[in-house]
């Protein structure tokens, strides 16, 4: 595939992860921050998220896991799950662990354990799109290209 | 002193000769970044750095804490996450307040109103939400000039002459400020190790080379232990000073660093005094609800209350009032139920006699850096057992010191916070209980916003109108910049309203202007002055209101300054980071619009009512009803009405929704007789 064509795939695809709301204005930001002094810095800050995400993911589990759960600690696990995943733009996974903290309020153990599974499931995806995108980069900068500026317009 | 900044190179280097120029004032700015997410952590990072600050970062508070302590005057600003596994952020908060006394900027995924609010009432002197955005983190400097800025003011308030010089200078181009302030304070900090400066540096009054002291622990130590050995009561900065023996230390320096103490003192002891404190001196006379004190100090507060919490706050030294300034919601005989500010005694009632409401003044915690500008002779005005106020130093310049029993109150109830020293103009007299009368018209707004206003309503508060409304007199300086108008007070066109009010004094120099109709008259336009930035919506956010309700401290010593009013008019609107203080602000114009009566806030003006409507703050502050009789009495007594109702109003409007929101536990709006 020519460059070109893989840039305009690029930009498609980026395009669909913010219209079907996987990300969200503060991946653009991240995006944004990149430059010739970082090259890597989204694909870096990602794969930070990404590791502390699936310790995050562990621990909440394992905390729902208990005889007698601690709906506190949960709490604190989903908040910083929000957080983090906020900071890079997770839009579908923040949203789920808005959703998550209503029920560690409320100590609903099922609605606890649905959340859990859905951020579980939200994380995978867009962990994957993501992956998918950070693939296109790399065969792009491969052929000699760069990888285009993204804005926000639609 | 040569504006520009080449002294600060001493720190870090950071700030080069010559790199001073206004657009390029912020560039180097050190920043130390607290954070336990990684992912977030690196974000900030990078942002700062593409901001061209200075970023160190670390995931830890004790690490944080350590590295603060190694290195004093290493850094400019901090900014920290509230969640931590090891240290609670707002713990973080309150040490670096005490110890090293730099802004501190919270932030978390949280945006509860009562996290808000506990930043703002630790001192925090901002709030931001994450996602953090970089266009959030590009203004942090000014929160790092404000604190000089103050801090210089406080310094030279001993009676320097420089005032005038000093206003004139920081109503200079921002850019000049920033770089005079920098150098002086930078400059001096630096040479300032622990006190050990030259003395002519410090007698150098003229160039805003004030040497800044850098409260260590062991200096810290020192003065708790000369504090203690001259008893609370009887600690006044002079005899601290000749305890500690430390050369090198001001009275000055003694003076602002008590002024902190004494409201983080307050603000731990607080509280858990309600109302109670509130009576005393506060109202207790009027029982007329402001009608009494409708002298103007009454309304005045009310007014203030509502109103002050856009403009006010912005002046109240919002740092410092902030924190009670939300409960006190300055009930205004406006019994607002609404409680402002949950607190205690829902009603505050200013001069209904109820003095008790604003007992529950959450301590406004000026403490924590909010560089007070309480003049320390003001604070011994105060006597504030405001524990409520905490550090609503709104000052309530009540000028009619007697018939503002509620002015009173919120003088008292604010901590010496940052009670507009300037009042000097305002006759403030103080009010009995130490109500700082500064509350010159538009202090006294201030204090509304906290609970002081509620009490300074009380009419002590308003105590700047009733005479002449020269409460207002922003002390002199009047160039009072009172640069409300950062107040976001989503309508601050409520507060601009006010400002035209002008019935308070002159002063009212529009630094409101986008304030919500705060009446500028409030002596917290003269702190204002001094802080120019009408940020305060997020600064003053400590001022805030504290839901707490610390109204109490009303009693007398309604502080309050408007700056911290000022806060609350913020309009709560916004959330982007900087306006969670505007939140908060605008909750404390929620207690004070609340205790005020409902009613009568309308004419606070819209801005108010975005504020409290977010807010569910209410601000009990006296809602200068105009048309409800008690709480008219405010209204109609000042010119300031203009700002009271428009306080009211808003509040009014704004009203229905909070009441409860602030767990103003101190305040007893309810005192407000409605």
């Amino acid at each position: 595939m020519e460059v070109g064509q893989m840039q305009r795939q690029w930009v498609d695809y980026t395009k669909s992860l913010f219209l079907e709301g996987f990300l969200d204005s503060q991946f653009l930001q991240l995006q944004q921050l990149q430059d010739e002094n970082n090259p890597d810095f989204v694909v870096e800050v990602v794969s930070l998220f990404f590791e502390d995400s699936e310790r995050l993911l562990n621990d909440l589990t394992n905390s729902l896991d208990q005889q007698g759960i601690d709906y506190k600690k949960a709490d604190a696990y989903v908040h910083q799950l929000k957080g983090s995943s906020s900071s890079i733009g997770a839009q579908r996974v923040k949203n789920c662990c808005i959703a998550f903290r209503n029920f560690c309020e409320q100590q609903n153990i099922d609605g606890c354990i649905r959340c859990l599974e859905q951020v579980k499931q939200e994380y995978c995806l867009v962990k994957n799109k993501l992956e998918t995108l950070f693939g296109l980069e790399r065969q792009i900068v491969a052929a000699g290209g760069s990888i285009p500026t993204m804005e926000l317009s639609f | 002193m040569n504006l520009s900044v080449k002294a600060m190179t001493s720190s870090s280097g950071a700030w080069k000769a010559g790199e001073l120029v206004s657009d390029q004032f912020p560039a180097g700015l050190r920043v130390l970044v607290v954070d336990d997410d990684p992912t977030c952590l690196m974000i900030l990072e990078k942002m700062l750095r593409t901001c061209h600050y200075e970023v160190t970062k670390c995931n830890r508070a004790e690490t944080a804490l350590s590295l603060l302590r190694e290195n004093k005057s290493g850094f400019d600003i901090v900014i920290s996450d509230v969640h931590m596994p090891d240290m609670d952020g707002f713990k973080l908060l309150e040490h670096i307040g005490l110890e090293m006394d730099l802004p501190v900027i919270m932030m978390s995924a949280d945006d509860g109103k009562n996290v808000v609010m506990k930043g703002v009432t630790h001192g925090a002197c901002d709030y931001l939400i994450k996602p953090v955005r970089i266009e959030a983190l590009k203004n942090i400097w000014q929160h790092v000039v404000r604190k000089r800025k103050n801090e210089w003011k406080d310094i030279e308030q001993s009676g320097s002459a420089e005032e005038g010089d000093r206003q004139q200078k920081q109503s200079a181009d921002e850019a000049d400020y920033s770089s005079s302030a920098n150098e002086g304070n930078w400059k001096n900090s630096k040479k300032r190790r622990d006190e050990e400066e030259d003395a002519e540096e410090r007698e150098d009054t003229s160039t805003l080379k004030k040497p800044r002291v850098v409260w260590s622990v062991e200096l810290h130590q020192q003065f708790v232990a000369a504090v203690n050995q001259l008893g609370i009561d009887k600690a006044v900065p002079k005899k601290i000073l000749e305890l500690m023996n430390v050369p090198g230390l001001t009275r000055e320096n003694v003076a602002s660093h008590l002024q902190k103490y004494r409201l983080y003192l307050r603000r731990l002891s607080g509280v858990s005094q309600h109302q109670g404190n509130l009576s005393n001196s506060f109202i207790s006379t009027q029982d007329t609800t402001f009608g009494s004190i409708s002298s103007l100090n009454g309304i005045d507060l009310q007014t203030l209350a509502g109103q002050i919490p856009a403009q006010n706050l912005a002046t109240l030294q919002a740092a410092a009032l902030g924190r009670s300034a939300a409960k006190t919601g300055v009930p205004m005989s406006v019994v607002d139920q609404r409680n402002l500010f949950s607190f205690e005694n829902p009603r505050l009632r200013f001069g209904d006699g109820q003095q008790q409401h604003m007992s529950s003044n959450k301590p406004m915690n000026l403490l924590h850096g909010i560089p007070t500008n309480m003049e320390p002779k003001q604070l011994a005005n105060l006597h504030h057992s405001t524990q409520s106020l905490g550090g609503l130093n709104i000052r309530v310049n009540a000028t009619t010191p007697q018939s503002n029993p509620l002015l009173m109150q919120m003088a008292q109830s604010q901590p010496r916070g940052p009670i507009l020293s300037e009042n000097s103009a305002s006759h403030v007299p103080r009010l009995p209980t130490s109500m700082a009368p500064t509350i010159t018209g538009g202090i006294s707004n201030g204090v509304l916003g906290r609970n002081g206003i509620a009490d300074v309503s009380r009419g002590t508060a308003y105590n700047p109108i009733p005479q002449t409304s020269p409460m207002l007199s922003f002390p002199g300086n009047q160039s009072t910049e009172i640069s409300v108008n950062s107040f976001p007070l989503g309508s601050t066109p409520g507060i601009s309203s006010m400002t035209s009010k002008g019935s308070f004094q002159d002063e009212v120099t529009s630094g409101m202007k986008g304030s919500s109709g705060f009446i500028p008259s409030y002596d917290i336009f003269n702190d204002l002055q001094q802080q120019k930035s009408n940020d305060w919506g997020l600064q003053n956010v400590g001022l805030t209101y504290d839901a707490s309700q610390h109204v109490s401290p009303l009693q007398g010593n309604i502080d309050v300054s408007p700056s911290v009013l000022v806060h609350q008019s913020f309009p709560s609107t916004q959330q982007a980071g900087q306006n969670r203080d505007a939140t908060s602000i605008g909750k404390a114009m929620y207690s004070l619009g609340e205790g005020m009566e409902q009613r009568n806030l309308q004419n606070i003006g819209q801005n108010l009512d975005t504020l409290l409507a977010d807010n569910s703050v209410r601000v009990k502050t006296e809602r200068v009803p105009d048309t409800s009789s008690q709480t008219n009495l405010f209204t109609e007594h000042y010119g300031q009405e203009d700002l009271m109702s428009a306080l009211l109003k808003q509040q009014q409007e704004g009203m229905g929704p909070a009441e409860s929101e602030f767990d103003f536990d101190g305040y007893s709006m309810d005192n407000i007789p409605v």
